[in-house]
């Protein structure tokens, strides 16, 4: 095993983690502000997908095509709040489930019937295309390094949107006591509406750029939203700060555990078995870690509770 | 007996009268479909101890349904391989016999129920949700790598199993035996929640700090009524490969957690007819819109909606009024 290989799987694990965050932070924030589960957020990662293939194959810009992922998961995200969610705050979880698990229904089948069961396909764009070499002479996509440093970039951001703006200090006022900042005038319901839409937007972005590295089909969205549960669980739920470090604790365990794996066992096993045994292992050691950080803290690493 | 009685009676009969009338009209397929309600039916009961009785928002019961489709066709599958099932410590054969296979569908579900179950209680609320959710998924991902048993590809069955005294190959005999199995789960379940357990359970579920008060321990309550609940969505998994003759890792996939769910959510939640109201709708709605459309579940999909924002008790509750005394 090369130490070569170990960084790029290492970055590998870091782009697949920051991806991840940008799904995970819309969940906890909607969460944290509105108390709500919401299991159609893969929807809005796969709207946000779909919507960028459509405009670059039209257009031939992937640059267009990222554009109209952000304003068509934003909208997709305000129109669904102000049609569905918004009667869902004050239901309990059970509601919400079956409510968002209807619109996974809808919004799959929906667009199964707009773009057909054929997966599109989404070309990285030629700026971005190819390798660059790093110091240490590693060969690595720039594409997958642009990623890193967006997801970094936008998660700067968000930091700085909640902790440092006007629009920051009132959802974190609303995540306190949302019938106290209403009673000091404050429209919570536009509020909402926008913190939703926003989550939807970060969904929406990370659907189209992972779109470029894998195919663009129906239910693209369910294995990321599930994942981004196991980093919401084990960052907290309501914390950007949890989010961040679930998701990239998380990108890094599946990957590198899916390469160190079954290396790990081929040293005193037969090579077939220890890939098979390997590999195996290697698809649950997310869920061993989510486990095992609910043992020691039952609410998350940055969790309140 | 109120409205709901009524209603359950209704709902049985029906389940019973529907394949019979399509026996004799020589309607096989409609026949199949019964069983089909009536077995989801059974997940559906399991869910509902859970979900109802112990208000336990369990998303990954597809983990139980689909382990006790597993535990069959690990049962089963030596026997038309002509191999023993294990060779170690003790040579053991497979079995074709239904009443062992459902025996260790139960056990295996309820193992399983009490792993995920002891972890997962340690949360409460959306954690659990999510929890139930991603213990799911990961049995859901290791039934996919590991190749011992099919991998993806799932095992088939080509004989379906036997009970004694039955020919399991009719359909109306195997409907009947499925019927008779749900009657069963829905009878314990029903003395169930009158028992003391059933009532300690729903203080647990109610008021978890006036429950310890009173000398109960609200997690070993809950603890107990989600392995109850998983022994019997494991029996219902167990049943469900059997009608297939095919066990694949789909039965375990998160969407197959949310159809269980749903079956409860439509027929009412702790409402005992709920799952077998709910199971039977579904299917029913499977059945036509499938018909109509390719993209029936868009229009399933919108169902729900309306079902969850504007008709809330689901099925029963809307015919039967009146909210169960609870909360």
């Amino acid at each position: 095993m090369s130490v070569m290989l170990l960084i790029e799987q290492a970055l590998n694990g870091l782009q697949y983690g920051v991806m991840l965050f940008l799904m995970a932070a819309g969940l906890t924030l909607v969460f944290g502000v509105m108390g709500l589960i919401n299991l159609a957020h893969g929807s809005l990662f796969m709207v946000g997908a779909f919507a960028c293939a459509a405009v670059a194959g039209a257009t031939g810009s992937f640059w267009l095509g990222l554009a109209a992922s952000l304003a068509a998961a934003a909208a997709a995200g305000a129109l669904v709040e102000l049609t569905v969610i918004r009667r869902l705050y004050a239901r309990d979880h059970l509601d919400q489930v079956l409510a968002t698990f209807a619109l996974i229904l809808v919004f799959s089948e929906g667009t199964r019937w707009l773009f057909g069961s054929f997966p599109l396909y989404l070309d990285i764009p030629d700026a971005l295309a190819g390798p660059v070499t790093l110091p240490g002479g590693i060969d690595y996509p720039l594409y997958r390094l642009v990623l890193i440093g967006i997801g970094l970039a936008i998660a700067g951001a968000l930091f700085w949107l909640i902790g440092r703006t006007r629009l920051g200090i009132r959802i974190r006022a609303g995540e306190a006591d949302r019938e106290m900042i209403a009673a000091l005038g404050v429209d919570i319901s536009k509020l909402y509406t926008i913190v939703f839409a926003l989550g939807a937007a970060l969904a929406g972005l990370a659907g189209a750029l992972v779109g470029a590295l894998q195919s663009v089909q129906v239910g693209m969205g369910e294995p990321v939203l599930i994942l981004a549960f196991v980093v919401i669980v084990i960052g907290g739920i309501g914390s950007i700060k949890g989010a961040l470090v679930g998701a990239i604790l998380v990108g890094l365990t599946d990957t590198l555990g899916r390469f160190l794996l079954p290396i790990l066992f081929s040293t005193f096993m037969e090579t077939s078995a220890a890939t098979s045994v390997g590999a195996a292992l290697a698809s649950m050691l997310i869920y061993i870690l989510m486990a095992g950080v609910l043992v020691v803290r039952p609410g998350g690493l940055y969790g309140r509770a | 007996m109120g409205r709901e009685g009524v209603l359950n009676w209704v709902v049985a009969l029906a389940l019973l009268a529907v394949p019979l009338a399509a026996h004799a009209l020589d309607e096989p397929f409609i026949v199949t479909l019964a069983t089909k309600v009536a077995i989801l039916a059974l997940a559906g009961v399991g869910l509902n101890i859970a979900l109802g009785l112990g208000g336990m928002v369990s998303l990954g019961h597809a983990a139980f349904f689909g382990i006790g489709g597993y535990a069959m066709a690990v049962l089963a599958a030596p026997v038309q391989a002509y191999e023993p099932l294990m060779t170690w410590p003790v040579e053991l054969p497979g079995t074709k016999s239904m009443p062992v296979i459902w025996l260790a569908a139960t056990l295996a579900g309820g193992l399983a129920a009490l792993a995920i179950g002891a972890l997962s209680l340690r949360t409460s609320g959306v954690y659990f949700i999510m929890i139930t959710l991603a213990f799911g998924q990961m049995l859901y991902y290791f039934a996919i790598s590991w190749p011992a048993y099919g991998g993806e590809d799932g095992i088939s069955i080509y004989v379906r199993n036997g009970f004694p005294g039955l020919n399991t190959l009719d359909p109306i005999q195997f409907c009947a035996l499925a019927y008779g199995v749900l009657m069963a789960a829905l009878l314990f379940s029903r003395m169930l929640a009158r028992s003391c357990f059933g009532l300690a359970l729903s203080g647990a579920r109610q008021n978890p700090a006036r429950s310890a008060a009173l000398g109960i321990r609200p997690y070993s309550v809950k603890l107990t009524a989600f392995v109850i609940s998983g022994a019997i969505t494991g029996l219902a998994g167990a049943l469900f490969a059997d009608l297939n003759r095919f066990v694949s890792p789909a039965m375990l996939s998160w969407q197959t957690s949310g159809e269980i769910m749903v079956f409860v959510i439509l027929g009412g939640v702790a409402r005992l007819f709920g799952p077998v109201a709910g199971a039977a709708l579904f299917i029913l709605l499977e059945h036509l819109l499938g018909g109509v459309s390719d993209y029936w579940k868009l229009f399933l999909g919108l169902a729900l909606l309306g079902i969850v924002l504007f008709a809330r008790g689901g099925l029963i509750g809307t015919l039967a009024g009146r909210e169960v005394a609870h909360d």
